[in-house]
């Protein structure tokens, strides 16, 4: 991966795109592949798979309950099953199925929720996601991934499938820059280390490590040295790579789209509690629903830019020095 | 192609649901809590499925890849099933009455970790109808002649999720799906029609679009008969919709409440086999 900060962020495509085109090179090339949605498949793109599979695709309505176990039977008979909705909608109608038909059997499930975060915008809070994280992270057994760019959801969606058990992916509805070079590998439990640093560690996911970027820029325009990892795995989460940080740079700024309570910064600060204690900062949303707007007007209200992130950090290096 | 099931005569099957019977009440004594009543209710049902010839099961092979499927929604009767699957082969006679101890394969609510011969863990009501839809769908894609079958309660089917199923299986004209409802018209908390009325419950099933079938469920012959219908009809669901008693079987249980979820003292379990010998 790239060291130094010297990173172009072209736009490329939203991470629900990649899915969506994604899941059809795994449909052409595996014929247990099958796929469900609940109303959405024009925004969850799975759409393209319902187009060229039209046998192996079964449209559920308005009902994430029942589309959910349905999943969870097609995988309990062998098949390999993605199940797709809005991501609001598939964690909190589809969470007693999740927890009863995937996790406690430890079936082979696949559900992608798409349309993640405040970054949605004018629909406003009851189509936004900002609770998903920890309610997906809370099963036992299942695996969440949440993928930044477009190179890196196709290369997920691909372990995804190969891995047995399962599994929650996380994906948005705006573009998102390109971070990634093709053939960079997404096992599930790791991450990149995108620019290495020593005084303090950005770690985000999803959106927001394109942000963690442009503020390792700013700070280096400081004089500040700032490690940025791409936390795509939020469970199994890279311990190494997170007791490093702490040891290595002894603050680590957690930046993500979801609620504060629950998301990957605390189960970043398990790890260091555990590990190596280091001074922590928290940015995402603080204990509140957004609103609607435009999805630049909301990153800027809610505080999940790379000035935020670069705030966060000048205030953990601030604690630092105190300790 | 390897069809591994037993057929036996009514008279055969009757004796088999009274041994059935003996197991249940002895194994939630032992256990000391459980759910008597809505076990008892649904052994005829399922003593045709797996010993009648009616469902499509090999104890000797529980993963063959073919056979049919049978998900307990109603999942605290687990011990109707757990009776069965001994009985069948699949599972440990003797060991029925560690039921719901702790290290028993036999858990509180089927738990396929503990039983794989289980289709599904259940015990969180209104899922079964889904999970059988899918494993449905499944054999539909493979060519297979798998039917996936699956037992309701009646209070169970106030849960949405089940309606949501039945809309999607008629959509989706899943005819190797069979929904069978043990209508013992008993709840936890009292008589179904107290607690939130299903009436008129086949005009509901039939305006959903399903094939229902509508039947006495502790007459071996009617019981038999229903599976064969619905396994002649094809293009849409079906569904028995199965009256049943509550209790069957043991007279101090049959219609009272007080038996859907306490277990008999060793006094009346004692009188429950001397009714059931």
């Amino acid at each position: 991966m790239a060291t130094g900060t010297k990173f172009e962020l072209k736009m490329g495509a939203a991470t629900r795109e990649a899915f969506g085109r994604t899941l059809v090179e795994l449909g052409r090339s595996n014929k247990d592949v099958v796929v469900c949605d609940a109303d959405l498949s024009k925004s969850t793109m799975t759409t393209y798979f319902a187009q060229e599979f039209p046998e192996r695709f079964f449209s559920c309505g308005i009902a994430e309950a029942n589309m959910v176990a349905v999943g969870a039977g097609l995988s309990s008979s062998g098949k390999i099953a993605f199940v797709s909705s809005f991501s609001a909608f598939l964690l909190n109608k589809g969470f007693e199925q999740l927890r009863v038909t995937a996790a406690y059997p430890d079936v082979n499930l696949k559900a992608v929720g798409t349309h993640s975060g405040i970054s949605i915008g004018e629909d406003g809070p009851s189509q936004m996601s900002i609770e998903d994280l920890a309610l997906a992270c809370s099963l036992p057994g299942f695996a969440v991934l949440s993928p930044c760019d477009e190179v890196s959801m196709r290369a997920v969606i691909h372990e995804v499938a190969a891995h047995k058990g399962p599994v929650f992916v996380r994906a948005a509805r705006a573009k998102s820059p390109i971070v990634y070079s093709e053939g960079t590998r997404f096992p599930i439990g790791g991450s990149h280390e995108l620019i290495a640093g020593k005084d303090v560690t950005l770690i985000s996911h999803g959106l927001l490590v394109a942000e963690a970027i442009r503020a390792a820029a700013s700070l280096e325009a400081e004089g500040i040295s700032a490690r940025v990892i791409d936390m795509y795995s939020i469970k199994p989460l890279d311990r190494d790579a997170v007791a490093r940080a702490a040891r290595e740079t002894g603050a680590i700024v957690a930046a993500e789209e979801h609620l504060t309570d629950g998301g990957l910064g605390v189960r970043i600060a398990q790890v260091t509690a555990e590990t190596t204690p280091c001074v922590m900062e928290f940015a995402g949303v603080n204990n509140v629903y957004a609103e609607s707007g435009t999805p630049d007007e909301l990153l800027d209200k809610y505080g999940l830019r790379a000035v935020n992130i670069a705030a966060a950090a000048r205030k953990a290096l601030a604690r630092k020095g105190a300790r | 192609m390897a069809t591994v099931t037993e057929t036996r005569s009514v008279q055969e099957l009757q004796a088999v649901c009274k041994q059935i019977r003996r197991h249940i009440v002895t194994m939630i004594t032992a256990a000391k809590s459980g759910h008597p009543g809505g076990s008892l209710s649904a052994v005829e049902l399922l003593v045709s499925l797996y010993f009648g010839g009616r469902m499509r099961h090999d104890p000797k092979n529980p993963q063959w890849k073919e056979r049919d499927r049978f998900v307990l929604g109603k999942g605290h009767a687990a011990p109707v099933l757990y009776a069965i699957l001994a009985e069948a082969g699949y599972t440990p006679v003797d060991e029925l009455n560690t039921l719901r101890k702790l290290g028993s394969i036999y858990q509180g609510h089927p738990d396929r970790r503990f039983i794989p011969a289980l289709e599904a863990s259940t015990g969180s009501l209104g899922e079964g109808l889904s999970l059988a839809c899918g494993m449905a769908l499944a054999a539909r894609l493979d060519g297979s002649p798998t039917r996936a079958y699956t037992m309701l309660g009646d209070g169970e089917i106030q849960e949405g999720q089940v309606w949501e199923a039945a809309m999607f299986a008629a959509f989706h004209k899943i005819d190797n799906v069979v929904c069978i409802v043990d209508y013992n018209r008993i709840q936890l908390d009292g008589f179904v029609k107290d607690i939130m009325d299903l009436e008129p419950l086949t005009d509901k099933w039939r305006a959903f679009g399903w094939h229902v079938i509508e039947l006495d469920g502790h007459d071996m012959n009617a019981v038999n008969a229903a599976y064969d219908e619905a396994a002649a009809t094809k293009g849409k669901p079906s569904v028995l919709i199965a009256h049943t008693v509550k209790g069957k079987g043991v007279s101090f249980m049959e219609n009272n409440p007080k038996f859907h979820g306490m277990a008999p003292t060793a006094e009346e379990l004692q009188k429950a086999l001397a009714e059931l010998a």
